[in-house]
């Protein structure tokens, strides 16, 4: 690949340099020892100007149009483990961040489950950064995922009590200093003894502050570690304005880290805070009705049908050749159902 | 053929081990109860600066240069363990001739590690891994092996047929060393005798040395020709991997004491890397100052993981056990677990003393594919997890195992590793055959909800702590009831309904719990 070093006087509209041209050809630079010699001064001073029709052909050879730029690879697409999202999709891809965005009972639960017992099975592992401590084993289980092959990270009932620390990165240690002064107004002990159901508004919004650091900094170490086939942020029980608390620096990093990795990185959330930095993002909603038995004395829940609409897909339709940063002209949208565990 | 390993100058040896910085200082070791204490044992450097052995240690504190160091029994016994380690390395026929001095057999050796010039390099080469500057000599029977090393420094080997020749040389003291009274005296003797050197002794008429010193002035000769021939008496070391560091003044801060805890990890990786073993336990026990007893702590107490138990002089001794899921070799690997450990369990008091063990275990083998899935690498994924668990607290992290029971909750957190996972993998199309299962989300701790019953079920809930789980309730399946544990102390008893409940802006389906046994409602989770 090509890498294209873009100098400040590109921001002026001036010539683009790149890198193949920084190197100094002796033979060139013989044949027209004043561009070489004195072109650091002369773009300093307002740009060159090539004097000769021969000087400039040589000058636009050397750049490269952006419409020849190289394409980035499309990436390997996964199956997500519910066949209406791969027909939709095409699965999930690697190396890229997904974001699920949904209300409750949106199915996001059950599209993290299928999406488990799929990697699982293909022999690979799994990272579950669960925010609010929501995840159900015994759904997962249901679900046909290996539990043995899922680490599952639990935030929110921790709080050391550390200073910061400067090794902590930046983004993730933006809430240290305040967060010392609230922890001593008694948190931990006194709602681990309610069990933490009677927490005060301030508490609460420390708490949710508190899982999100957490969150951040324990996906960091997952993605600096490696090897995970999919890891996925559990951000549904956040706030949506604590959630939208993380910087779009920080959901920048994430997607560096996971590109050219076999890693599914997958955000599921309550609306959608990667911005840009999301390569799909589905939005989720209950369907018009649950599939429920009823008779005159009886009643049990039967499933759920869930709609899935791709709000925002930065992936080829064709899903062959190319990698094509271009929203999609139109959404589109499928509708799938799941059963509950006890329906067989 | 036979080696001998011999380490000069033992204490100090010992001591430059476990303190590498001193190794270009002049050093001395004092011995003995204050305030008698004497130096025992002093380097090159601090002899040339006058220090000799006997002297006291105020003498040898006039001068300003040297650095003296108590003698240490703990150090010395890593020093003596790391010495075998080394033989051991070579060869499985070790004889543990002195603290300081050990023999090999090298039968068949030369197969294995070259030839002999080879191989006494190599020796060297290890020992000096190991932190110990030996001297190694190769000769065709075990005392001229031992008589060779100590008497001449560096690699010597000595071809069969010649040590009458090599070690004629040496000064006839090199056959005392370390003796009691009754050879210092022999050793006078045969001063006054005029005899310098063992090739004097060698050349003495054995019937006249018979008729004035008996059977111990011949054997002395046999020696002195090297002709001297004996079986070796192989140890039979159990595998055990320590290091212990007695401090002088007590260390306070974490950082100084990784910088010990390096260097005695070091220590014991290479020594375990000489033996092709790795470990999946280390125990860090550390004598701490005394401080007040907590009355739950027991004075026999044997942590498992860790804690806190008592020495008889009053000391308090903190341990903890670092449990590894494979066997593993990298003591920046150690260190920085340990520092995370430490991090997350202060010892609480200065240390005066750190001893670590090390459990062996056979090194790993395997074999890596191209076309198997991804996995997280076991060294790494320690390091992470430890780092995650410092983070979200240890319990909190991990892999999870159902338990067999019908309770809500009825699971465990386990510790995750990479290669216990490591069942038949199955086809990624099995999924495509079966329909998704809704999942649950699952409030901890659960919500508790205000109920209105209506003919004898919930028709609407309002939760005070979160607001969106409130609102009439417009269709509900249930009760279904369900008990268990009625024989323990904490039976359970619940009925739970499916209820669709009419929200602000989107219908949700939540999972509402009565508690029988104490009469209160809950939100336990929601499908989603």
């Amino acid at each position: 690949m090509s890498s294209a070093v873009i100098s400040t006087t590109a921001a002026q509209g001036r010539f683009f340099v790149f890198e193949d041209e920084t190197v100094v050809d002796e033979a060139a630079a013989s044949a027209a020892p004043g561009w070489f010699s004195g072109r650091t001064t002369d773009m300093a001073a307002g740009g060159y100007r090539p004097q000769s029709a021969n000087e400039k052909s040589k000058l636009l050879s050397a750049i490269t149009p952006a419409s020849r730029l190289e394409l980035r690879p499309a990436p390997e697409m996964v199956p997500s483990g519910i066949s209406a999202i791969d027909a939709l999709t095409g699965g999930l891809p690697r190396g890229c961040l997904t974001e699920i965005c949904g209300p409750a009972s949106s199915g996001r639960a059950t599209f993290l489950s299928a999406a488990l017992a799929a990697t699982t099975q293909r022999g690979e592992f799994c990272a579950v950064v669960d925010a609010s401590d929501a995840l159900d084993p015994q759904s997962l289980v249901n679900a046909g995922v290996n539990l043995g092959r899922l680490l599952w990270v639990r935030c929110g009932d921790h709080f050391p009590v550390k200073k910061a620390s400067p090794q902590r990165h930046p983004s993730t240690a933006f809430r240290a200093g305040r967060d010392a002064e609230k922890r001593k107004q008694g948190h931990p002990e006194r709602n681990r003894a309610s069990g933490g159901a009677d927490l005060p508004a301030n508490d609460s919004r420390f708490s949710s502050e508190h899982c999100l650091e957490q969150l951040l900094r324990a996906t960091d170490l997952l993605l600096e570690s490696g090897g995970f086939g999919l890891i996925a942020l559990d951000l549904c029980d956040l706030p949506p304005q604590t959630a939208r608390r993380i910087p779009l620096t920080t959901w920048f990093r994430f997607r560096r880290a996971v590109e050219h990795t076999p890693t599914v990185l997958l955000a599921l959330e309550r609306q959608s805070i990667a911005g840009s930095c999301s390569s799909l993002l589905l939005k989720s909603v209950l369907g018009s009705r649950f599939s429920a038995l009823s008779e005159e004395r009886m009643q049990l829940l039967t499933g759920m049908e869930i709609k899935v609409e791709v709000v925002r897909s930065r992936l080829n339709m064709n899903w062959e050749t190319t990698f094509i940063d271009r929203k999609p002209p139109g959404s589109a949208s499928a509708a799938f159902s799941c059963k509950t565990a006890w329906t067989g | 053929m036979f080696a001998c390993i011999f380490i000069p100058n033992f204490p100090v040896a010992a001591m430059v081990r476990a303190e590498p910085e001193l190794r270009p200082q002049a050093v001395a070791i004092f011995d003995g109860k204050p305030p008698l204490e004497k130096i025992g044992a002093v380097n090159e450097k601090a002899g040339a600066m006058k220090i000799t052995t006997g002297m006291t240690k105020a003498q040898a504190e006039l001068c300003p240069e040297i650095a003296l160091r108590a003698r240490s029994s703990a150090q010395e016994a890593s020093a003596h363990a790391a010495l075998l380690d080394c033989a051991q390395s070579f060869s499985p026929c070790v004889e543990d001739a002195a603290t300081d001095t050990a023999i090999l057999d090298l039968a068949g050796m030369e197969s294995l590690f070259g030839t002999l010039p080879e191989i006494v390099r190599a020796i060297s080469d290890r020992a000096a891994g190991l932190g110990l500057n030996t001297h190694v000599a190769i000769a065709s029977n075990p005392d001229a092996a031992v008589l060779a090393a100590r008497g001449f420094s560096g690699t010597t080997l000595i071809p069969a047929g010649k040590e009458a020749a090599q070690l004629g040389r040496l000064p006839v003291a090199v056959l005392f060393a370390g003796a009691g009274m009754d050879e210092a005296n022999l050793l006078e003797m045969l001063e006054r005798w005029g005899i310098r050197n063992l090739h004097d002794l060698a050349v003495l008429p054995e019937v006249a040395l018979s008729e004035r010193l008996g059977q111990q002035g011949l054997h002395l000769q046999k020696l002195a020709r090297g002709a001297a021939a004996r079986t070796l008496v192989p140890v039979k070391e159990p595998l055990v991997f320590e290091e212990s560091v007695e401090l002088e003044y007590p260390v306070v801060l974490l950082e100084p004491l990784a910088f010990l805890l390096n260097r005695m990890l070091e220590q014991i990786c290479a020594r375990l890397a000489a033996r092709a073993l790795a470990t999946q336990e280390l125990r860090l026990t550390m004598e701490t100052a005394a401080g007040p007893r907590p009355s739950a702590v027991s004075q026999t107490l044997e942590p498992e993981d860790g804690g806190t138990g008592f020495f008889s002089d009053g000391r308090n001794r903190f341990q903890r056990t670092l449990r590894l899921p494979l066997p593993m070799l990298d003591a920046k690997l150690f260190l920085k677990l340990l520092q995370l450990d430490l991090n997350a369990h202060p010892p609480g008091a200065p240390i005066f003393k750190i001893h670590l063990a090390a459990e062996p275990a056979r090194s790993r083998s395997a074999q890596g594919g191209l076309f198997l899935p991804p996995a997280p690498e076991p060294e790494k994924l320690e390091l992470t997890l430890a780092r995650i668990a410092g983070i979200v607290g240890e319990s909190r992290v991990g892999s999870v195992e159902l338990l067999d029971t019908h309770r809500a909750e009825g699971f465990r957190m386990k510790r995750f590793t990479a290669a216990a996972a490591s069942e038949t993998k199955s086809s990624g199309n099995i999924l495509e055959e079966k329909p998704s299962i809704a999942a649950l989300r699952i409030f901890r701790p659960p919500l508790r909800v205000t109920v209105t019953l209506q003919n004898g079920g919930p028709s609407s809930i309002v939760c005070a702590k979160k607001k969106e789980v409130q609102g009439v309730v417009l269709w509900k399946a249930g009760p279904w009831r369900s008990s268990g544990d009625w024989w323990e102390r904490e039976a359970w008893s619940r009925d739970e309904w499916d209820i669709a409940v009419q929200g602000a802006e989107e219908v949700a389906l939540y999972r509402l719990v009565h508690d029988l046994l104490d009469g209160i409602w809950f939100v336990e989770g929601t499908y989603d």
